[in-house]
């Protein structure tokens, strides 16, 4: 597997269509005149890095074009966001490996790598915290529940869904930030599915529970946590 | 309305969260059939025979003896072919997650994930962090849901009785494409968490590792154990297996006496289900604070040392 080929998703559960006014309105522009106009910083990329985090709340979404680990590397230290691809986009592309986030942070479907996987005739783990990668085969350290693992050796081609903190996404250096610019970047269409589930209404969710709130000074506090312990939880 | 319930072995025991899904597939209500795969059967069958289901299918094959990804998508979708039921359910476990989409995708089947609450045909999940909830429905005349833990209680499973019958999966061994290992933990657990009545969990609020004896003072004085969320872990200040939440223990105490924990949703999910929440923190605006049934709001580190003085002089 000389020519691994790699793409990276991630969180890419939502599809949304990302305009110029919503890029304006997030403070990316803004964001970016800071960098540009702050004359006291050296421009190291960490710093417009770190600005950019700080400045806006700006999302980058990426699709197609990600042919290596080190243009992986570049795009999420970069602050990539989402990696947008429907399977249509990757179906001919043949990739060996398939790395996708866990679940996406809006609507936290957490289906994205296993159906692209099953889709594309891949072997699938969940919840990676550690890879070992050779020729033929991926041996994925899972995490389970309640403080279990367990490594499962899948075939190749493979589709793996990472859990989250498992890293720290490297910086990238200023060359790569302009050679980006020159990567292609391909966009594909997507087909016309049928669409079989819909959101009908987002809201704030009311809580049932009446939470009795302490914020006294501290001895009517403690008298009050004694009272909650022994009369009402009743702990002894 | 059929409803097929794919339970989960959780070493040997039915997963707490098949329950739940148990007590979902009465709640809504039909005809139940509950599926049952790997070499735990026997005892989980035992465990199922007291409840009221229409119809335990039980899964024995050398491919499945334990869970695999490939096998299970394989034999579920074997089992919904057969079955055909309206409605496939399960906990939201890290189990479901790794191969329930593989089932929707094979069988074009919507999946509903990580349900809080089902009312009729539209269903409640968390968004955007679970800052927000959103009602999700679906057009297709059949569904795969899951619930997230404490969605429905296990209390509320009714009791009864139920046949078994064993389903012949054709199964060969080009079907499974990986193997797992034996299951393993780094450190063994020295406490139960997921039995204890009485908990005291530590947080990020505890400041440093040199306060963590606080809350087994705490936990001693009531006779509790400690567990704490997952920085703590990360942190390296306590084991793994103290971990409360998504990634490590579920629990549902008596009594859950968060120290400084700010209540992420990867935590909550883990104690939610706790009978009383008692949280201590000193951010007003902290998110522990909207599933607690008491809000202390002030310094862990200045009222738990006189509360365990107070305890211990009465």
């Amino acid at each position: 597997m000389n020519q691994l080929n790699q793409v990276v998703f991630a969180n890419i559960d939502e599809q949304e269509p990302w305009t110029i006014d919503s890029y304006i309105a997030s403070g990316c522009y803004e964001a970016w005149k800071n960098i540009l106009t702050n004359k006291n910083d050296s421009y190291k990329p960490e710093n417009i890095i770190e600005k950019m985090i700080n400045n806006s709340n700006v999302k980058i979404q990426i699709g197609g074009g990600v042919r290596t680990l080190d243009t992986i590397d570049y795009y999420l230290s970069f602050g990539i966001k989402k990696v947008i691809l429907g399977t249509a986009a990757i179906k001919d592309e043949n990739f060996d490996l398939i790395f996708s986030g866990l679940q996406s942070d809006d609507m936290g479907m957490g289906q994205t790598g296993v159906l692209v996987g099953e889709l594309l005739g891949m072997s699938t783990a969940t919840l990676a915290i550690e890879t070992e990668i050779d020729k033929e085969k991926i041996r994925v350290k899972r995490e389970l529940e309640s403080g279990w693992f367990q490594w499962v050796t899948l075939g190749s081609p493979a589709s793996v869904s990472i859990q989250s903190g498992i890293n720290q996404p490297r910086y990238p250096s200023l060359k790569g930030i302009m050679g980006a610019k020159k990567k292609e970047i391909k966009i594909v269409q997507s087909q016309n599915a049928e669409k079989n589930q819909s959101i009908e209404k987002v809201f704030v969710p009311q809580t049932s529970k009446e939470t009795e709130i302490i914020d006294t000074d501290l001895n009517s506090t403690i008298d009050r946590i004694v009272e909650i312990l022994k009369s009402e939880v009743k702990v002894f | 309305m059929d409803i097929l319930v794919i339970i989960e072995d959780s070493r040997g025991l039915m997963h707490r969260m098949s329950k739940e899904a148990i007590a979902g597939a009465q709640k809504i209500g039909g005809s139940i059939t509950a599926l049952v795969i790997g070499d735990n059967s026997d005892a989980i069958l035992n465990e199922l025979s007291s409840i009221a289901i229409d119809e335990t299918l039980v899964v024995k094959h050398e491919l499945v003896s334990s869970y695999n990804s490939d096998g299970y998508t394989e034999v579920v979708a074997q089992v919904v072919q057969s079955t055909n039921p309206d409605i496939i359910v399960a906990g939201h476990t890290y189990q479901t997650r790794d191969f329930m989409p593989r089932v929707s995708a094979r069988l074009d089947i919507p999946f509903i994930p990580d349900i809080i609450y089902v009312e009729q045909d539209s269903y409640t999940k968390q968004v955007l962090n679970s800052k927000l909830n959103s009602s999700v429905s679906s057009s297709s005349n059949k569904k795969i849901l899951s619930f997230q833990s404490a969605c429905f209680s296990e209390e509320d499973m009714l009791p009864g009785s139920n046949s078994s019958q064993n389903f012949e999966a054709d199964l060969d061994s080009s079907m499974i494409r990986s193997s797992s290992e034996e299951p393993f933990q780094e450190s063994a657990a020295e406490v139960d968490l997921e039995s204890a009545e009485l908990i005291v969990s530590v947080g990020r609020g505890i400041e440093k590792e040199e306060n963590i004896p606080i809350a087994f003072d705490l936990a001693s004085a009531i006779s509790a154990e400690v567990s704490a969320s997952r920085p703590v872990v990360d942190d390296g200040w306590l084991p793994s297996f103290r971990q409360v939440g998504s990634s490590g223990s579920t629990v549902s105490p008596k009594l859950y006496f968060s120290l400084g924990i700010s209540g992420a949703i990867q935590h909550v999910v883990g104690m939610k289900g706790s009978k009383n929440i008692l949280a201590i923190n000193k951010d007003p605006d902290a998110p522990i604070f909207e599933i607690a049934d008491y809000a202390v709001i002030g310094n862990v580190l200045d009222i738990i040392p006189r509360l365990i003085e107070t305890l211990n002089d009465t």
